[in-house]
């Protein structure tokens, strides 16, 4: 009996291996934001283009938005913006930006010499919505239905693949409704 | 072609720690003792093949050679040197060289002070750490090659070590870091050797606790260095963030506290030794299990290096390999019998083993913390992780406990202890402690439930710590004699014990008394920081550094008085290659009381957000783990683990009986 005992390590490994092993090649980053299926957080931030401008979750009301953070200093930020344009131009997707811990000056810029494909942006230098959307890094999007509900989290820079692949579905699905 | 000859020099390496895995353990196995002779000549071997595969690598780096994917990757042509030395194990594929460099060292030094050793003994100690070295690698160069090429196409320069690591604290903190993990190796290796031979006695405990020791000593240092590194490096502020990789080099230096206790009772009574064969495997375990978690990917942490699964399922086969035979020796091998030692109620024995029940409880305790998001995530409860507040709810009442039992063990005595006698001999402490610790609360101006049993815990350890040193040096011939007289060992368990009460005290303290604020200011403004201490924030500028701009703010600390402490520049910087934003505080250190001032994001055209903070005793975290670090090394250098090699080379036998141990004197402790 208790030869047995000694047996239980061994037990406790395997079990605990099986579950390294399953957790192998999932992306941690894949977190699935706490958010989804609620509403965008509320918040009152500066518009970036006019400081005195202050916007708030109504702003996801009424049509579906992408919520795209960014920021100047990212330059994964740099490779995602002529998709992003191209979304925006040719899907005529609608996309909000928000500003990520940025400088407003240098993100104006950035737009006037790079095109903006931004409905609107939110400007928020001291990431506090991204704070309570949990924005891991820039870039991230969200996907957000008419009635501003967060259906979906995209870490990582969204091109032509990752629209083909998650968001026109989620587009197709609640588009519609909209 | 030096690339090329790094490679070649890992794989002759691999080729000999295959035979080194093989021969000598057969040799032992079958009696012959002329292929045991070939452990130490092929450990030797191994070494320099390792260690000429890792200064090829530094070659590749200190010329850059961006030809090479790896120096490509993690090196740039405007690092300065020492970054570029630095960088060499700032990513996965040369950390695990320099990993395995650690490996090839520790046994060589095993290989070359174990003149006292039985060859038998020797032999399949370092066949063991060979089968290990042959597991890594393997590994590396399977997966992880360091010595890559980008042909033809060779990149103009390379992308840059991440400017998180472009800090003196990379220099050192993965080497130490990594001589405890991999020391832990060692310790593994005798046990292994021991179940295999059936000899779990108080020589193998002897044999095994200066190598545990030492290992734990460079943990120790690892991690507080580690600390020390995200405490002014990272920004924030904070010194232990609970994150899964600093939890990880926490869970072998927890349970390798409980095998320094665990071996000294196996080597002074010969009792525990089940449970100690079990802690030795478990610790290395626990070390590798740190590796795997750093390289998987499978949790997010500010240390994980890119993740591929390819490596991860190669990882945790060797992980599945190495532990789960090793546990299966162990569940075959491990004596069950009750050893005769006989040991009562309150005895020494029964304080160390209480002290390991602890130990376990947090290592289980911070095991499962870590790897609970992965748990939820098997069970489909979705992603998500346990914060601090589980932590320091859970961890502090079992730290505490520890402090006060130490305090108390060390007037313990083998076998037994009068329960009345030692009462009486708390007393004083007890008492001591009581007054110390309500005067620091006056000082501090606040009473605190958890700071009063942290302050109390830590000043019970010191009080009860120096009580004993008082009455063991009372001698006839002075106070001076008496305190000679102690052994080195002894004195190692004081710094040891006394370096906890440090870390606890500073623990303590700061996060009860730290205070720290956010504000926003402007050029020419003044903010109050805690602490009696004013921040004036005098003037903005720029700067150029080496690969990096940066911006920095001119700061006046002033005290209570309006006087001048120090001025602080703090900055915030943009690496040029990575355009990454990284944020150096500014701190005016001291041993009672850290200042610290970071700044952050420009809130409009003249504001700033700054954060400030006050963190009294911030110091004594790693103050206490030098103490705890000299301690330990303080023991290995005791008397009798030198004296032996003359005196035992004539006894050989009676060592491997096991009954030289008994022989050593019984006052001495560690």
């Amino acid at each position: 009996m208790k030869r047995l005992l000694m047996f239980l390590p061994v037990v406790a490994v395997i079990v605990l291996g099986v579950i390294l092993f399953a957790g192998i090649g999932k992306d941690p980053n894949n977190l699935e934001s706490a958010l989804i299926g609620k509403p965008v957080p509320s918040f009152s931030l500066a518009d970036l283009r006019e400081a005195d401008k202050q916007l708030d979750s109504e702003l996801f009301k009424g049509q579906v938005s992408l919520l795209n953070v960014w920021g100047t200093w990212c330059p994964a930020c740099r490779d995602e913006h002529d998709d992003l344009l191209w979304l925006a131009e040719e899907k005529g997707v609608r996309i909000v930006g928000l500003n990520y811990k940025d400088d407003r000056e240098e993100a104006l810029n950035w737009l006037s010499t790079l095109g903006d494909p931004y409905a609107v942006n939110v400007y928020d230098p001291r990431g506090s919505l991204g704070f309570d959307l949990g924005v891991y890094g820039a870039p991230e999007t969200y996907f957000i239905d008419a009635g501003g509900i967060v259906r979906y989290r995209h870490v990582g820079v969204v091109n032509e693949q990752v629209w083909d692949e998650k968001f026109k579905p989620l587009m197709d699905r609640y588009g519609e409704a909209g | 072609m030096y690339p090329e000859l790094g490679q070649m020099a890992l794989i002759l390496a691999l080729l000999l720690a295959a035979l080194l895995s093989v021969v000598p353990l057969v040799g032992s196995v079958t009696g012959r003792e002329q292929l045991q002779a070939f452990a130490r000549p092929l450990t030797a071997g191994l070494f320099v093949f390792v260690a000429l595969a890792f200064a090829l690598l530094t070659h590749a780096f200190m010329t850059d050679d961006f030809s090479v994917a790896y120096v490509a990757n993690n090196s740039n042509s405007l690092l300065p040197w020492y970054f570029k030395f630095s960088a060499v194990w700032g990513g996965h594929e040369g950390s695990l060289v320099l990993w395995i460099l650690m490996l090839a060292g520790w046994a060589l030094a095993v290989a070359v002070f174990s003149k006292q050793l039985p060859t038998v003994m020797v032999a399949q100690v370092l066949s063991v750490m060979g089968m290990v070295t042959v597991g890594f690698l393997l590994f590396t160069v399977l997966t992880s090659n360091p010595f890559d090429r980008i042909l033809p196409n060779i990149p103009q320069d390379g992308a840059d070590l991440n400017p998180l690591l472009q800090d003196f604290g990379l220099i050192i903190h993965p080497p130490m870091l990594y001589m405890g993990y991999v020391g832990f190796s060692v310790a593994f290796a005798f046990a292994i050797a021991a179940l295999i031979n059936g000899r779990l006695d108080a020589a193998w405990a002897r044999w095994s606790r200066p190598w545990t020791t030492a290992a734990w000593a460079f943990l120790s240092l690892g991690i507080a260095l580690g600390s020390w590194w995200a405490y002014y490096e990272l920004g924030w502020g904070g010194w232990w963030f609970w994150d899964p990789v600093e939890n990880a080099s926490l869970l072998p230096w927890l349970s390798g506290t409980a095998l320094i206790h665990s071996l000294a009772v196996t080597e002074k009574r010969g009792v525990f030794k089940s449970w100690t064969v079990l802690l030795a495997i478990v610790t290395f375990s626990l070390s590798l299990l740190g590796t795997f978690l750093v390289r998987s990917g499978v949790l997010t942490s500010v240390h994980s290096f890119a993740s591929d699964p390819e490596r991860g399922t190669f990882l945790l086969a060797l992980l599945a390999i190495t532990i789960v035979s090793s546990l299966a020796l162990y569940a075959f091998r491990a004596p069950v019998v009750h050893s005769r030692a006989r040991y009562a109620g309150l005895s020494r024995e029964v304080f160390l083993l209480t002290n390991n029940v602890l130990l376990v409880a947090s290592t289980l305790l911070v095991l499962v913390g870590t790897l609970y998001p992965l748990v939820l995530d098997y069970l489909d409860m979705g992603r998500l992780s346990i914060g601090e507040p589980f932590f320091n709810l859970t961890f502090s009442p079992l730290a505490v406990a520890a402090g006060l039992l130490m305090g108390a063990g060390i007037f313990s005595r083998w076998k037994n202890t009068d329960g009345g006698w030692l009462g009486r001999k708390l007393l004083w402490p007890l008492a001591i402690s009581t007054v110390f610790t309500a005067a620091v609360m006056v000082v501090y101006g606040e009473f605190k439930p958890w700071a009063f049993a942290g302050t109390f815990s830590a000043s019970w350890i010191v009080v009860a710590t120096f009580w004993d040193i008082w009455e063991k040096s009372a001698s006839r011939k002075g106070r001076v004699h008496g305190l000679r007289r102690q052994t080195r060992s002894y004195y190692g368990m004081v710094m040891g014990h006394l370096g906890m009460a440090i870390v606890m005290a500073g623990a303590t303290i700061a996060s009860n008394y730290g205070l720290e604020r956010d504000v926003r200011m402007s050029p020419g403004d003044q903010a109050e920081i805690g602490g009696g201490y004013q921040a004036v924030f005098t003037e903005i500028g720029n700067r150029r550094g080496a690969n990096f701009t940066a911006e920095y703010g001119r700061f006046e600390i002033l005290d209570a008085d309006g006087r001048l402490v120090s001025v602080q520049y703090p900055e915030k910087r943009q690496y040029l290659v990575q355009r990454s934003v990284m944020t150096e505080a500014g701190i005016d250190g001291g041993l009672f009381r850290d200042v610290f001032i970071a700044v952050g994001e420009r809130v409009s055209d003249d504001a700033w957000a700054i954060r400030l903070q006050y963190k009294p005793l911030v110091r004594w975290l790693w103050l206490g783990s030098i103490f705890m670090a000299i301690g330990g090394f303080l023991a290995i250098s005791d008397r009798r683990y030198r004296l032996k090699i003359k005196a035992e080379k004539p006894a050989k036998q009676s060592a491997v009986d096991g009954t030289d141990a008994s022989r050593t004197p019984a006052g001495v402790t560690s």
